[in-house]
C-alpha cells in the first residue's frame, strides 16, 4: 500500500494536513483568548490587553513563556510516563480533525478540493475512539507525579470519563439512527432539509452536557478542582508539558463543539451553500462560535457539582434519559418507514 | 476506506501465525506470573489471539460471520473484566495484596 | 503487505512487554499498545468497524478498569506489585511450555508445509456489505437478524455482570477477619 500513488495525490494530502494543523493550533491559542477576554467580561474585568492590538497577540506571548519555562521531573515519577501523559492528552486531541469535514466539496486551482483530510465510513465512531484514548493521558499524568492530589485527579477523571462517554455515545445514537450512517459528510447531507437538532432536542442536550464532562469543564472539572486537589492531575507539570495539556483541553472544546454542529446544526448547510459553495465553512464558523461561548459562558456563571452528585447525574439521569429517547427515535422511524 | 473491495494481501495463515504466537505468550503469561492483574491481562491477550483468527477466517471465507463472533468475544470479555477486577479488589481488601499465591482460602 | 507485517510485530513486541515488565501499570499500557496494533490487524483485514470497536471497547472501558483498578490499589513497583518472574517451575509450567512448544511446531509445520489452497484468498464480503449499503450496516444486519438470539444472551449476560460486580463491590456485605474495610475511600 501506498505505492501507486501519484505524487501529486501525496502532496495534495500533506499540505492539506499541514493547513489543517495550522488552522487548529491557531484557533486553539485564540480559543484561549477567546476564553479570557468572555470571563473577564462576565467578571466585569477586560481580560488581556497589553500584547498586540487589543491583546490579540496574548496567545503568542503565551506560548513563549510556556516554552521558555523549565521543566521539572518531581522526585519518584515514573519518568517515561511522565512524559508520556502530556502526549497522549494532546495528540489524541489533534487526531479526531482528520475526520471532521467543515464544507462541501470545492473546486479550486482547478480541481476538486474535499475540505475534510478522510470520510471515513465510521468516522463518528473514530472520535470515539479517540477520545477514549484521551483518558490515557490523564491517567498517565495522574499515576507518573507521585503526587497524592494528581493521583486523585487522574482517578476522579478517568471514573468520570467513562461514565460521560456512555451519555455521549447514547446521545448521538439517535442522530446515527435518523442518518442510517456514521459518516459525519453523510450525517450533515441528510440535514439538508432540517437540522437533526429540531428531531433531536433532547439528544442535543445530552450531547452538550456529556460533552462538557468528558471534557473536564465546569461544571464538570473534578478532575482539576482547584480548591481540594491543587490543579488535580497536572499539577506536577510545568512549562510546555503543561502547555500540552492545555492544548489538548482546548482543542478538545473546539472538536466537541464541531460535533454538535455536525450532528445537531446541520453542519455546512445554511442558505445559498448549494450555489456557492465557498459559504459552507463560513456557516459552519458561524455555528460554531455559540457553542464555543456556552462552553465558556457555562466556566464563567456555573458552580462545580459534587462527586457523588457528578456520578449520580451521569448514571442515574443521563443513561436512563439517553435510552429512553434510543427507544422513541427508533418506534418513531419503525412507524414512519412503514 | 475501500479497503474491503481489496483482494486480500497477505495469506491468511499469517495471521493464523500471529494469532497462535499472541495465544502462546498470552498463555505463559498466565503460567509464569502471580499478579493477579497480570494474569488477566495476560487471558485478554489470548482472547485478543482468537479475535484475529476470527477475522481473518472471516476474510478467508469472505462471510462476515467471524466478525459477528468477535463482538461477542467483546461482550464476554467485558463482563469477565468487571466480574473479575471486583473480585481482585475484594481479595486485595481482605489480603492486602494481589499475589496469586495469597488467594489460597479455599486451600484445605 | 508490509503494513501487516509491521503492525504484527509490534502486537508481539507489546504482548511481550505484557508479559515481561514487572510493573503491572506497564503491563497494561503496553496492553493497550498491543490491542490497538490488533484494532491496525483488523483494519488490514478490511474490519474497519471492528478495529475502532475494539479501540473504544477494549482500549476505552477494559482497559480503562484495569489502569483504574491498579491505580486504586496504587501498587507500585516492589509494594507488592512486583513480583519475580522466577517462581517455582511446577509441573504445570513444564506442561505449559510443552503446549506451547507443540503449537508453534504446528505453527511452524503448516507454514512450511501448507497447502496452497489454504493460502490463497477468497474475494471478502463485498457482496454481503454492498447488499446492506454499508460495511457497518451489513454487521448491523447479521448482528440483529441471524445471531439476535446470542446477542440477547450476551446481553442478559453482560446484565448478570454488572450485578455480581456490584454485589461483589459492596461495602457492607464484606464479612473479613476483621479488617478495616474502610482503607481507601471513594476518590
Amino acid at each position: 500500500m501506498g505505492v501507486g500513488l501519484p505524487m501529486d495525490v501525496v502532496l495534495g494530502v500533506v499540505i492539506k494536513c499541514l493547513v489543517f494543523f495550522f488552522i487548529v493550533v491557531t484557533a486553539v491559542a485564540y480559543m484561549v483568548q477567546f476564553e479570557r477576554k468572555v470571563i473577564a467580561h462576565i467578571q466585569s474585568r477586560i481580560g488581556p490587553s497589553r500584547v498586540g492590538p487589543m491583546g490579540l497577540l496574548q496567545p503568542l506571548a503565551d506560548a513563549l513563556k510556556l516554552i521558555s519555562k523549565e521543566t521539572i521531573f518531581p522526585r519518584g515519577a515514573d519518568k517515561v510516563l511522565y512524559l508520556l501523559g502530556p502526549v497522549f492528552a494532546s495528540a489524541p486531541a489533534f487526531l479526531s480533525y482528520a475526520v471532521i469535514p467543515v464544507g462541501p466539496n470545492l473546486s479550486m486551482f482547478g480541481q476538486e478540493i474535499t475540505l475534510y483530510l478522510a470520510d471515513i465510513n465510521v468516522a463518528l465512531l473514530f472520535i470515539f475512539a479517540v477520545a477514549s484514548i484521551n483518558i490515557y493521558g490523564v491517567f498517565l499524568a495522574g499515576w507518573s507525579s507521585n503526587n497524592k492530589y494528581s493521583l486523585y485527579g487522574g482517578l476522579r477523571s478517568s471514573a468520570q470519563m467513562i461514565s460521560y462517554e456512555l451519555g455521549m455515545g447514547l446521545s448521538v445514537m439517535g442522530v446515527i439512527m435518523l442518518a442510517g450512517s456514521f459518516s459525519l459528510v453523510d450525517i450533515v447531507n441528510a440535514q439538508a432539509k432540517m437540522p437533526f437538532l429540531l428531531l433531536q432536542p433532547v439528544g442535543y442536550l445530552m450531547f452538550l452536557i456529556a460533552g462538557l464532562a468528558e471534557i473536564n469543564r465546569i461544571p464538570f472539572d473534578l478532575p482539576e478542582a482547584e480548591g481540594e486537589l491543587v490543579a488535580g492531575f497536572h499539577t506536577e507539570y510545568s512549562g510546555m508539558r503543561f502547555g500540552l495539556f492545555f492544548l489538548g483541553e482546548y482543542a478538545n472544546i473546539i472538536t466537541t463543539s464541531c460535533i454538535a454542529v455536525l450532528l445537531f446544526w446541520g453542519g455546512w448547510n445554511g442558505p445559498g451553500v448549494t450555489q456557492y459553495p465557498w459559504l459552507g465553512p463560513i456557516w459552519f464558523t458561524i455555528k460554531l462560535v455559540p457553542h464555543l461561548f456556552f462552553m465558556v459562558w457555562t466556566r464563567g456563571t456555573l458552580p462545580r457539582f459534587r462527586y457523588d452528585q457528578l456520578m449520580g447525574f451521569g448514571w442515574k439521569v443521563l443513561l436512563p434519559i439517553g435510552l429512553a429517547n434510543i427507544l422513541i427515535t427508533g418506534l418513531i422511524i419503525a412507524l414512519t418507514q412503514r | 476506506m475501500n479497503e474491503s473491495v481489496l483482494p486480500m494481501l497477505v495469506p491468511v495463515a499469517w495471521y493464523q501465525v500471529l494469532a497462535a504466537v499472541l495465544f502462546a505468550i498470552g498463555a505463559m503469561g498466565v503460567l509464569f506470573r502471580r499478579n493477579i492483574l497480570v494474569i488477566f491481562m495476560c487471558v485478554e491477550l489470548m482472547l485478543n489471539a482468537t479475535n484475529i483468527a476470527f477475522v481473518a477466517f472471516a476474510r478467508h471465507l469472505g462471510s462476515l460471520d467471524g466478525q459477528i463472533i468477535v463482538f461477542f468475544v467483546l461482550a464476554v470479555a467485558a463482563a469477565e473484566v468487571s466480574v473479575g477486577l471486583a473480585i481482585i479488589i475484594d481479595v486485595f481488601r481482605k489480603r492486602g495484596t494481589v499475589d496469586l499465591a495469597a488467594a489460597n482460602i479455599l486451600k484445605g | 503487505m508490509w503494513i501487516f507485517f509491521l503492525l504484527a510485530l509490534l502486537v508481539v513486541a507489546g504482548a511481550l512487554a505484557v508479559v515481561l515488565l514487572p510493573n503491572p501499570i506497564h503491563s497494561a499500557l503496553m496492553l493497550v499498545f498491543t490491542l490497538m496494533a490488533t484494532a491496525g490487524i483488523f483494519l488490514t483485514l478490511g474490519a474497519q468497524f471492528l478495529a475502532v470497536i475494539q479501540v473504544i471497547v477494549y482500549a476505552g472501558a477494559i482497559m480503562v478498569l484495569f489502569v483504574f483498578v491498579i491505580m486504586l490499589l496504587n501498587l507500585r513497583a516492589g509494594e507488592g506489585g512486583e513480583e519475580s518472574l522466577h517462581r517455582k517451575t511446577g509441573l504445570g509450567q513444564i506442561l505449559g511450555i510443552g503446549l506451547a512448544a507443540l503449537l508453534m511446531l504446528q505453527i511452524g509445520l503448516l507454514v512450511l508445509t501448507g497447502k496452497p489452497s489454504l493460502l490463497k484468498s477468497i474475494h471478502p464480503a463485498a457482496e454481503l456489505e454492498a447488499q446492506a449499503g454499508g460495511h457497518s450496516q451489513a454487521i448491523g444486519l447479521l448482528l440483529y437478524g441471524k445471531y439476535l438470539l446470542p446477542f440477547e444472551v450476551a446481553s442478559v449476560l453482560l446484565l448478570v455482570a454488572i450485578i455480581g460486580a456490584v454485589a461483589l463491590s459492596r461495602r457492607h456485605l464484606v464479612i473479613g477477619p476483621g479488617r478495616d474495610e474502610s482503607t481507601e475511600e471513594v476518590p
